[in-house]
């Protein structure tokens, strides 16, 4: 059996989807051969740390750790001096200084622990720094839940389509935007009344903006340039048009003609923008589902579609991340 | 009549005015002239395609001069229509003056807005509109959505392109 202890560093939704996915599948992961064990949790309220195992039904009730912290130290500080393998990075992004997380995943790479996370903001800020980092410490580093949500994409290519040459990627990257628009589509809504039934429906953030310009799926492409394609761009690299300006007229005049619009990020193109996507073809996805178009060399084009977001669908892309870093065994490993 | 001709011409000064030399005493109205002098055929020619007004009795006595003078003319006849695609536009499609919108894609002579349906909300709200460009081939396709583009960048309109279905 091998133990691995995690450090949970943010404890907002995702957070909590981190905690009750490990509870849920301490048994598999065992069968597996794999002990996950969270030996802590933080938020920008305080800490829990057990060695022997934060237990999840314990904080799972509560929304921050106010109630429930017993460390009083700084994240950082609880990076460093908690005895962890791995942490897992998920606390709120923020795409033009990648604080706090950038600071909290450069402390774990540094101390030589793996990094696993869903925050896009560091890696849109500082990729190259980051691999570079966890290349000098001997550790990885897995971001799959930043791209697609649950969607696999990375690891896709970075495992199963291994030998091809990936000549780009096109795909909907952002399920508030595929929700917004897929409705002012069936019902005829205006942009407003969509975004509004997408906030009650807890799809679309109260300030939605970072969704609806276009932003987050920049950041998104920003990474897949940064790290499929070698490409070392920033945020303003991207030519960003969003989905505000777009009419139910313009969407009935694209459905009368076999189309439906979508917001579409393009690698190595570096564009987000609404595009014309025929009804019926792969990328033609409803509701919020993001989907994504990877063209390669040797295997054609390989469509994938999957859930962008959600609590525990983002969580299963960490725990995928965090199990195949230990599944991983090199070429030269093998006897 | 609308006519395209796809010529050939030796890599030598002069070869251009030769190939137009005949148009001008056929009274052909020029169009368009693509000359792709850094795309050269297997024969190491320059390829060179021309679209003219002219009349189609005219074709092939500018045919036959256009061989005399060593031109190798390719194919030459109606303007064909190869590929077609469709655009939206948003925004004040109609108050940007359309009219103006529609023939900086005619006047290529490459390509053509052979479809456009509009919708129009009320007075003040952005109009849509449904275009549908048809163009003598794929890359004259391109060009012509890099022209909406340029179009809907002035008029700030938001311009709305197919997605391709094949790696760029």
């Amino acid at each position: 059996m091998r133990e691995v202890k995690i450090s949970l560093v943010g404890y907002g939704v995702v957070g909590h989807g981190v905690v009750e996915v490990l509870d849920r599948k301490r048994k598999a992961l065992r069968d597996m051969g794999l002990d996950l064990k969270l030996v802590s949790v933080t938020d920008h309220t305080g800490s829990v740390v057990a060695d022997d195992g934060v237990e999840g039904q314990k904080i799972l009730g509560e929304r921050t750790l106010q109630q429930v912290s017993n460390c009083e130290i700084s994240s950082k500080e609880i990076i460093r001096s908690v005895e962890s393998d791995l942490v897992v990075e998920v606390t709120p992004t923020n795409i033009v200084h990648g604080q706090p997380g950038l600071g909290h995943m450069e402390e774990a790479l540094s101390q030589g622990k793996h990094l696993v996370t869903s925050n896009k903001g560091p890696l849109v800020v500082a990729y190259g720094r980051l691999k570079r980092l966890a290349e000098d410490h001997g550790v990885s580093m897995k971001y799959e839940a930043t791209v697609g949500g649950t969607m696999p994409l990375i690891s896709l290519i970075e495992r199963t389509l291994v030998g091809n040459n990936i000549l780009g990627i096109r795909g909907i990257f952002n399920g508030t935007c595929n929700y917004i628009l897929t409705r002012m589509t069936e019902e005829q809504y205006p942009y407003a009344r969509a975004l509004n039934e997408a906030q009650d429906l807890g799809y679309a953030e109260a300030d939605p903006t970072y969704d609806v310009e276009g932003v987050d799926t920049a950041g998104k492409v920003v990474i897949l340039a940064n790290s499929i394609f070698d490409m070392n761009v920033k945020y303003g690299d991207v030519n960003v048009e969003g989905i505000t300006r777009i009419t139910p007229e313009a969407l009935l005049l694209a459905k009368k003609r076999g189309y439906v619009i979508k917001l579409i990020g393009e690698v190595p193109a570096l564009t987000v923008r609404p595009m014309l996507v025929p009804i019926g073809s792969p990328l033609a996805v409803g509701s919020t589902l993001n989907a994504a178009a990877i063209y390669t060399d040797l295997s054609g084009t390989i469509t994938v579609t999957g859930l962008g977001a959600g609590r525990i669908e983002t969580a299963s892309a960490i725990l995928s991340d965090i199990v195949s870093i230990y599944r991983t065994k090199s070429i030269d490993s093998i006897s | 009549m609308r006519l395209s001709m796809d010529l050939e011409l030796q890599d030598v000064p002069g070869q251009l005015l030769l190939a137009l030399q005949p148009l001008r005493d056929n009274k052909a109205n020029i169009i368009s002239v693509v000359h792709h002098r850094d795309r050269k055929t297997p024969r190491g020619n320059i390829p060179v395609r021309i679209t003219v007004e002219m009349d189609r009795s005219r074709l092939d006595r500018v045919k036959n001069q256009l061989e005399g003078n060593g031109v190798v003319v390719v194919r030459a006849g109606e303007e064909r229509f190869k590929e077609e695609v469709s655009l939206i536009l948003v925004g004040h499609v109609l108050h940007s003056d359309l009219g103006d919108t529609v023939s900086r894609v005619d006047c290529t002579g490459f390509a053509e807005v052979m479809d456009l349906s509009l919708s129009m909300p009320g007075i003040d709200e952005p109009s849509s509109a449904y275009m549908r460009i048809r163009a003598t081939g794929k890359e004259e396709i391109h060009k012509a959505i890099s022209i909406l583009r340029e179009v809907g960048a002035q008029k700030k309109l938001l311009v709305i392109e197919p997605i391709e279905l094949e790696a760029a």
